[in-house]
């Protein structure tokens, strides 16, 4: 998958959101045609209603396992430190209870919509869910045996808008820091067994 | 424990805190048996290094015997290890490359957003300097936790004093990687800015290295003689043009290579060091790069520039011009310790390095805040402060 067709492939699934918009709002300055850049990184960052937020690290793991880690929930919840509690229902939903803004939790509940072992996985929320969002998830080979590049992009309705955007971004809840973080986490924990903490003692750890 | 804290410029404390304990795997929790004050300590103590907080235990340069071990650990207790001030993983693409300063996994990423914001990237992790780099509980305590430490000690044979293998943990691989970075070629004419720990060893590692010609700049008269005790030739920059001098002193052509060992808190009155003093002290996020740039004019065409003195911010008037026209190379770096430190213990037992001629203060950790304050305003006399927890 080539960065530029990462990009397409956002709004394709946003669900409701008209696709139409996207590509106005992204790419719609005369003279200057698309380029290669992934649409997170688009100086307009607001697609539809939708705010797209995503982040590419380099792991030194085979895909086939950062695949299996990312589709285990136990594993999710180990590098997802603002994941309070996630599980799988009968009906293959799955119920997330995040950490939101001042101590308040959100519920989110998705299913997988796509997934392509070792490859590519897509979700979407559900009904019953407070957030509107979906997500993919690109694990492809990095060039020089470096291992695998882990892409996770998603789209969401921020909580109330802008302005629940920026009040979420000052109190750490943002996605975009989430991800960025949970992102790097797991890196820790695939090439070194452990999460980095300054903590001196157990009970202070974050 | 007890442990020196941080508390706000000039103020640091010893205080008691609760002890470490193990929290990862690879942990290990080290006994304290010497800790030094480091020049890049005054950095943190004048409080010119962003992302200090009030109660953060200092001190990166420390070694001891380890006491408790995680399930990861590859140590022993009753071991005795000196241990790095860069945290390092060991595994990741830069721990391989022995880019062990630039570690992927050590800087918890919760404390990464402000060093990508600062830097463009976050570095890993280090031992008690600002939580930039991990906000890491430092070693000048009775105890630490060192993370991965099947990687970054190094164990120390006994019979061997503690002040001969201490500064295995920075100053010692410091003025070796920057001479290293200088690229010295035997016969070459080196010039070294600052006659500190850092520019001292730097001094006697381009030495070793065959360096034929080598000139210390400071203004202390002893740190200076301790220069010349290493075989430089010496300028005091407040006797002499520094950059007519080293010209002179090389035939006209100046140094092949220079090394500044001073950083962000350059002394003297030069304009533009007043300036910049201005600056930083107003809190504009300016370092003092006087230093950089008389290293930047004085070095000969096409010559090598190698930078372990700190920087934390920006700097002013950068003889960018200099560098561009002249084809200068520029290495510098945080020192990547562990490539470093079995290499230099072999030549400590071989007798060809003696790190102990730079100590001259030896304190009970209680006095740490007396150490902090000679180390900063005696620096003639007090070249290099040894504690002991
Ligand atoms: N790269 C690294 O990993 C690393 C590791 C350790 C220390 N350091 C840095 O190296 C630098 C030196 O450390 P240190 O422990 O030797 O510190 P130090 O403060 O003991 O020594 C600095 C010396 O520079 C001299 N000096 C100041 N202004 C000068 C000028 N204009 N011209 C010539 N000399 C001048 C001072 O008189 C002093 O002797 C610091 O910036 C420190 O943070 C870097
Ligand atoms: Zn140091
Ligand atoms: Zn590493």
């Amino acid at each position: 998958m080539t960065r530029a067709s990462t990009r397409i492939a956002v709004p394709i699934a946003l669900a409701g959101a008209a696709v139409a918009v996207y590509f106005l709002t992204q790419q719609s300055r005369p003279g200057h045609p698309p380029d290669s850049a992934p649409g997170r990184t688009a100086r307009q960052g607001w697609f539809g209603d939708y705010k797209v937020a995503g982040r590419s690290i380099t792991i030194a793991a085979p895909r086939q396992e950062l695949f299996a880690r990312w589709t285990n929930p136990a594993e999710l919840s180990r590098f997802m430190q603002n994941v309070r509690s996630v599980g799988e229902g009968p009906d293959g939903t799955w119920r997330w209870i995040v950490a939101g803004p001042l101590a308040s939790e959100v519920t989110l509940v998705t299913r997988i919509v796509e997934t392509r072992k070792g490859e590519f996985l897509a979700w979407r929320s559900v009904e019953g869910s407070e957030i509107e969002a979906e997500g993919k998830v690109f694990f492809r080979d990095a060039p020089a045996g470096r291992g695998t590049v882990v892409e996770a992009i998603i789209a969401y309705q921020p909580p109330a808008g802008t302005i629940g955007h920026w009040i979420a971004k000052a109190f750490r809840a943002d996605p975009r820091m989430q991800g960025r973080h949970e992102l790097k986490r797991l890196k820790m924990l695939v090439e070194t067994g452990e999460i980095a903490t300054a903590a001196n003692r157990r009970e202070e750890r974050a | 424990m007890r442990a020196l804290t941080f508390h706000g410029t000039h103020d640091v404390r010893v205080e008691t805190v609760p002890d470490p304990e193990i929290v990862n795997p690879r942990d290990a929790i080290i006994e304290i048996t010497s800790t030094a004050i480091c020049g890049s300590d005054l950095h943190l103590y004048d409080g010119v290094i962003p992302g200090m907080q009030k109660g953060d235990i200092l001190g990166h340069e420390f070694m001891g015997r380890v006491v408790e071990t995680g399930p990861g650990s590859t140590l022993r207790k009753g071991e005795r290890v000196v241990v790095p001030f860069t945290i390092s993983c060991g595994g990741c693409f830069f721990c391989q490359l022995g880019q062990f300063s630039a570690c992927d996994n050590s800087n918890p990423a919760e404390k990464q957003d402000a060093s990508e914001a600062a830097y463009g990237h976050a570095m890993s992790g280090i031992f008690g300097y600002s939580h930039l780099t991990g906000g890491y509980p430092g070693g000048q305590a009775q105890y630490a936790r060192v993370p991965f430490s099947d990687v970054g000690p190094i164990l120390v044979p006994e019979g061997i004093d503690d002040e001969q293998v201490l500064f295995l943990s920075d100053i010692l691989p410091t003025g070796w990687m920057a001479a290293e970075n200088a690229q010295i070629r035997p016969g070459d004419a080196v010039a070294v800015w600052g006659c500190g720990p850092v520019g001292l060893f730097a001094v006697q590692s381009a030495m070793l290295m065959g360096a034929g010609q080598v000139i210390a700049i400071d203004h202390h008269p002893h740190r200076l003689d301790l220069a010349r005790g290493l075989g430089a030739e010496v300028i005091d920059y407040t006797q002499t043009h520094v950059l007519e001098a080293l010209m002179e002193m090389t035939g006209g052509i100046g140094p092949d290579a220079v090394i500044d060992a001073v950083g962000m808190e350059s002394h003297g009155l030069a304009p533009d060091n007043v300036m910049d003093t201005i600056k930083q002290k107003v809190g504009i996020g300016a370092d003092r790069g006087h230093v950089l740039r008389m290293a930047l004019m004085a070095v000969r065409k096409g010559g090598r520039v190698s930078i372990p003195g700190v920087y934390g911010g920006m700097v002013d008037k950068f003889p960018i011009g200099a560098l561009m026209q002249k084809g200068v190379e520029v290495r510098t770096g945080q020192t990547h310790v562990q490539r470093y430190t079995r290499d230099l213990l072999n030549r400590i037992m071989e007798g060809q390095i003696d790190t102990t001629f730079l100590i001259s203060h030896r304190l009970p950790l209680e006095q740490a805040p007396d150490g902090y304050r000679n180390f900063r305003d005696n620096q003639n006399d007090w070249t290099k402060v040894v504690l002991k927890p």
